[in-house]
């Protein structure tokens, strides 16, 4: 298979689209938490009781469509290799908890990627919409036409005092996580960034890296996502994140300018230097691909590089995760191994480019 | 620093262990750590829930716990089962009963957690939900009404009277049919 090929199987067609503010917001993410009323949660639910609700989840809305999302499919953890898993949780469409934890886990998948159901997660379901660029609102009201979808067919766990029961006591009320995938190079270039996260926190919202929990901010990509759930509405936790997102761009816009008034010739440098270690290592770890992308990034956002196209660094931080790696090869390699590849890959990517433009 | 197993990748991963009263400095990257099962898988897994699980027991002296301990033994989910010890010790409810079986120890529990709320505000499943949603509705333009009053707008105020009318209607519709 040719690197166009793969990348085009590989990139989820959304990822492609260009959203609003796309320059700094890489995605939108909305995240329903629900549960079956009947059925304990899959933390202490037997087989049986699992086996259950993945035949129900199959049998209702397998090889269906809601919206414009045709045909979702049903994909059950059970049936996939380990390294297909691990591609669909570097793709974002299933959580690490799945993959490797759940027993009788399964995903209702669209099409287009845009749409991923996981069921027997932490919770029955985990409903989740993908939107390029900055586009919260419109992610909101697909997630409800989504839920309300599923709720034709699903006896929920509602209670009226609580709202939605789930699992853990951090999801409660609304179910409802809202997150974006932020690109922020000159807040940190800047160190701003640092001061900025607790502040954001105050707020009660949680700023984290790209793999979600725990993972470091690579390629100064920031995920920042509600933490509260209960006793406010999905609206209002949308507006809130909605506001903290609205001023972090204007600060990294902000950053930006006053990076190319002060300091124009070193950031110029910084750029080029990334590029040229993109372009010609030949063995090159994650942390500094990651690195190396985001200045490439965002010398295409400033003008100082052209003909390269701004979906680069979305592309490239998730091909260059070592599943995608292995999937590449077409078979299992050692970290060191792994670096040589990327590079490789890396390196080929850019020359797919330089061929479309001349 | 570098990985002092592969020689490397940066040591991420520092911590001492003592064996038999001896102290060993350990310092490896990610990578390492894992393979030599320095850190187990859960690690990565290390979330909010294993801070959470110190919340349950926010006082901790021991007379208190003590006292604590013989009603809580009692509380159990008679749906899965679930002890509150085992709900306090993994910080997970069991199934949807066990919000009901453990309702009194939720409140100071979603307070911390939410901000100090600790009751829904928002969605509402349309099917399920029907009458719930009928009563939020009603609350809401009560509510509605004292404003209308209160701004002396009496117009607006008997269209909303006449709106809680028959929405009241409507649920007591329900409510009889319930019962027969």
């Amino acid at each position: 298979m040719s690197l166009e090929q793969f990348i085009n199987e590989a990139i989820s067609p959304w990822l492609k689209e260009d959203g609003p503010d796309s320059d700094i917001v890489m995605s939108s993410r909305v995240r329903l938490a629900r549960n079956f009323e009947q059925s304990p949660f899959p933390l202490i639910a037997d087989e049986k009781q699992m086996e259950s609700i993945l035949y129900f989840m199959e049998k209702e809305f397998n090889h269906r469509s809601y919206l414009q999302y045709k045909d979702l499919e049903f994909v059950k953890m059970a049936e996939l290799k380990q390294v297909e898993k691990q591609v669909l949780v570097e793709k974002h469409l299933i959580s690490p908890h799945l993959a490797d934890k759940s027993k009788q886990g399964a995903a209702l998948i669209s099409k287009n990627e845009q749409v991923s159901i996981m069921v027997n997660e932490e919770d029955h379901i985990r409903a989740q919409l993908y939107f390029p660029g900055f586009q919260l609102e419109k992610a909101l009201e697909q997630a409800f036409q989504l839920d309300d979808w599923l709720e034709e067919k699903i006896d929920y766990a509602f209670d009226e005092n609580r709202g939605y029961l789930t699992s853990c006591p951090t999801n409660v009320g609304t179910g409802l996580r809202a997150s974006v995938m932020m690109h922020l190079p000159a807040l940190a270039i800047t160190r701003k960034i640092n001061r900025m996260i607790p502040a954001i926190n105050q707020l009660g919202l949680v700023v984290r890296g790209i793999y979600g929990e725990g993972s470091e901010a690579l390629g100064n990509i920031f995920q920042i996502s509600n933490q509260v759930t209960l006793g406010r509405s999905e609206e209002d936790i949308i507006e809130d994140l909605k506001g903290v997102v609205d001023k972090l761009i204007e600060h990294e816009r902000h950053a930006r300018n006053l990076l190319m008034e002060q300091s124009e010739l070193e950031l110029e440098d910084r750029v080029f230097r990334s590029y040229g270690i993109l372009q010609h290592s030949r063995i090159i770890e994650s942390k500094e691909t990651a690195k190396c992308l985001s200045d490439v990034r965002l010398g295409i956002d400033l003008g100082f590089i052209h003909h390269i196209s701004k979906s680069i660094l979305n592309e490239l931080v998730v091909l260059t995760q070592p599943a995608f790696l292995q999937q590449y090869a077409k078979k299992m390699l050692t970290p060191n191994e792994r670096d040589v590849f990327r590079a490789s890959l890396i390196r080929e990517r850019f020359t797919l480019e330089q061929k479309e433009e001349y | 620093m570098e990985c002092q197993e592969c020689k490397q990748n940066p040591a991420t991963v520092h911590f001492a262990q003592v064996i038999n009263g001896e102290k060993t400095e350990i310092h490896v990257c990610q990578q390492c750590a894992k393979e030599k099962g320095y850190v187990s898988q859960e690690e990565d897994a290390y979330s909010l829930h294993h801070l959470l699980s110190g919340l349950f027991n926010p006082k901790s002296s021991a007379m208190h716990h003590q006292s604590h301990k013989a009603t809580d033994k009692e509380l159990q989910c008679d749906k899965c089962g679930m002890t509150y010890q085992q709900f306090a010790r993994i910080g997970k409810f069991g199934c949807a009963t066990c919000y009901h079986t453990f309702s009194e120890h939720l409140n100071p529990l979603f307070r911390k957690v939410h901000s100090g709320n600790t009751a829904h505000e928002g969605k509402v499943p349309k099917r399920v939900g029907s009458d719930i949603f009928q009563r939020k509705k009603l609350r809401d333009l009560k509510v509605k009404l004292q404003q209308a009053i209160a701004e002396e707008a009496f117009e607006e105020a008997a269209e909303i009277r006449d709106e809680i009318r028959s929405l009241e209607k409507n649920l007591n519709h329900h409510e009889e049919r319930d019962d027969s």
